[in-house]
């Protein structure tokens, strides 16, 4: 079982190599729309990524109110 | 298609289309890449009626209530008919809301029945004032086997012991409640009865006609009012097949079309946006030689399909493209919000005719709509058939308040005369939006009055609505304005909301302030944040109740700073 620590650094991995940024300028606390610059279906491609990387499903709604790379780990991390 | 101006109801209509159409194929619903589900209009019809039963036992009946918070699925359509076919009044909520603003519309709608699918039951039953809850039939879709529904019943087992009796309604009455704002201001639900939605559909499908072997890809939530006409009504009276797919994922999408041979699709212009950026970037990779081909294609697709669109040719010119949406697109419909010419050029080049119009849900979902005759991207269209466009007051360019008039606009707003004396003047329906017609009859958008921005993904965000997310704020006092209602401007591109902010004497503006207004603002949804603020140096002008004159601020504003003292946040 992943820590919720090794599910944010696996997000912020995997967003950095998608949306081409740089790793270090990545952090937790961080709002993915703010900081990778995109939208709504942008993030929804996160989130078909993440899926596949931890095999789990995550209905489009889970990404409601979730701004944060922190709160998306949480989501992640209700599933495991 | 049914001559729907022999029908008295939306019930009354989709019934017979139930019968007419019975073996054809009516409704795909798929996730991802899995099919869910794929019923005939026989098996909709025994779906529908089964829960009809149910309704009717729960007490059901004319001008009945009943709320539904769905995602784009088939439950919502089968929850829908049953309710029309109790003679119930729809009240489609949209399931973006927070939980909060859920129980504001139930209250405020006065639904007695919800119809509600279970991850958002959850959230609602977990927020203050759910116990003010005064619905009094729940039933919930999906929810898990082992779970406490809180009084909830299950949507799925609901089915009553006698035939279901359909009750017949008149074209007066009243067919649906829909929001076209949320709750932070002034509620507006639209009323809007059984006439609009029937008139309405006369009017598009004569210019866009669905038929037996239509494939309409549904994406967006039936809430939405472009869905509720295009995705339901409108396929169904038909006799058309609607495609339901429950995720918004770009991916999925592109699969869909090949998937299940789509003709038709709605989608607002961020989808549309996000579709022609997955091209583009395929294009980039192709060798030079090859694209440029591809763009001389694209300029001799232009010059020949120049009075119309010609799909064959098309097809033809950009075979692989048209395989990957399926061979069988002829159309994609764009609404919702401002599409930028661009846009809609860049697909008509590639021979996909993107048909985009005006509409609002005060007017039964479209007022215009370009009939691609020829292909305009610079305009919304004409009127559609039986529906008048007048612009109010026009100055010298032509350019003023755009009225509508004719049996699509909506009966008032529910339980607020004052503003529906406002809004519908003499029969017309003042839009709040600023336009001119050109001499082909075409209709320009070319800004708004009203203090409210339109996203891209075809959200209308009122400030009002938002404000609350700003209480607490360590300042004298705060006001949201829509940035183009303060400084008005010819173009309905890059509209942002902007928070003024009227400082304590003394107090400066400073980082920790600035942070502040960050963090709060990150608190909304992604699509309905302020994107600038403004520092304002007087007391805000109030009435005598202490409520802010709007209209006097954002004018002192105006006088005293332009545009550029937004500074963005």
């Amino acid at each position: 079982m992943r820590s919720q620590q090794q599910i944010i650094d696996d997000i912020l991995n995997l967003a950095a190599a998608h949306f081409n940024v740089p790793r270090d300028e990545l952090s937790p606390d961080d709002d993915f729309f703010e900081k990778l610059g995109i939208d709504s279906l942008q993030a929804l491609e996160l989130l078909t990524r993440l899926e596949h990387h931890f095999h789990i499903e995550l209905p489009d709604y889970e990404l409601q109110g979730v701004s944060s790379f922190r709160a998306l780990a949480e989501r992640i991390w209700a599933r495991l | 298609m049914l001559d729907l101006s022999q029908y008295q109801s939306l019930g009354e209509a989709l019934r017979d289309a139930l019968e007419r159409w019975s073996d054809h194929i009516c409704l795909i619903e798929a996730n991802r890449d899995r099919e869910n589900c794929r019923l005939t209009y026989r098996e909709f019809k025994a779906a529908a009626l089964r829960l009809a039963r149910g309704l009717q036992d729960l007490g059901v009946g004319p001008d009945t209530r009943v709320a539904i918070i769905m995602t784009n699925q088939s439950k919502w359509l089968i929850s829908a008919y049953a309710v029309f076919y109790r003679g119930g009044v729809l009240v489609p909520l949209d399931y973006k809301l927070s939980s909060q603003e859920h129980l504001e519309l139930l209250t405020h709608s006065r639904s007695t029945v919800l119809i509600i699918e279970y991850p958002f039951w959850r959230a609602l039953t977990r927020v203050d004032g759910f116990t003010d809850l005064t619905v009094r039939t729940v039933l919930v879709t999906e929810a898990p086997a082992d779970v406490d529904l809180r009084g909830a019943q299950r949507w799925e087992t609901c089915q009553g012991e006698e035939q279901p009796q359909f009750v017949s309604r008149r074209r007066q009455d009243t067919a649906c409640i829909v929001y076209s704002s949320g709750t932070g201001g002034r509620p507006k639900g639209c009323v809007l009865t059984h006439e609009n939605y029937l008139e309405q559909c006369i009017a598009l499908t004569a210019i866009y006609p669905f038929w037996p072997g239509v494939r309409y890809l549904s994406i967006l939530p039936t809430n939405h009012a472009i869905d509720f006409m295009v995705g339901f009504i409108g396929p169904f009276v038909c006799g058309a097949a609607v495609v339901h797919l429950r995720t918004l994922r770009p991916e999925y999408i592109r699969d869909a079309f090949p998937r299940y041979k789509i003709t038709h699709m709605s989608l607002v212009p961020l989808v549309l946006k996000n579709l022609e950026r997955g091209l583009r970037e395929r294009f980039a990779q192709l060798p030079a030689y090859r694209r440029a081909i591809l763009h001389g294609l694209m300029r001799l697709n232009r010059f020949l399909t120049r009075k119309e669109p010609n799909l064959a040719l098309s097809r033809r010119l950009f075979p692989q493209i048209h395989r990957a949406f399926g061979g069988e697109l002829r159309m994609l419909i764009v609404g919702g919000a401002f599409t930028e010419p661009a846009t809609l050029q860049f697909f008509y080049d590639l021979g996909i005719p993107v048909a985009n119009g005006y509409g609002l849900t005060e007017a039964c979902t479209a007022v215009t709509v370009n009939d691609l005759k020829p292909f305009r991207a610079d305009t919304v269209g004409k009127p559609l058939p039986g529906i008048e466009v007048n612009i109010v007051d026009p100055d010298a360019d032509g350019i003023g308040e755009i009225a509508v008039r004719g049996k699509t606009v909506m009966s008032h707003y529910l339980d607020d005369p004052e503003l529906t004396r406002e809004t519908i003047v003499d029969g017309w329906l003042m839009t709040g939006d600023l336009g001119r017609i050109d001499e082909m009859g075409h209709l320009h958008l070319v800004g708004r009055k009203k203090n409210m921005i339109v996203t891209e993904g075809g959200k209308n965000i009122y400030p009002e609505d938002i404000e609350r997310t700003f209480e607490g704020l360590p300042v004298k006092e705060y006001c949201i304005f829509a940035a183009n209602y303060i400084w008005p401007q010819r173009s309905l591109e890059g509209d942002r909301l902007v928070i003024v902010v009227h400082l304590e004497p003394g107090q400066a503006f400073t980082e920790e302030l600035r942070d502040e207004l960050v963090a709060r603002n990150r608190r909304l949804p992604d699509f309905k944040r302020v994107g600038g603020y403004l520092v304002w140096e007087e007391d805000f002008p109030r009435t005598a109740s202490l409520k802010i004159k709007r209209t006097v601020l954002a004018e002192h504003i105006r006088q005293q700073c332009d545009r550029t003292a937004m500074v963005t946040l």
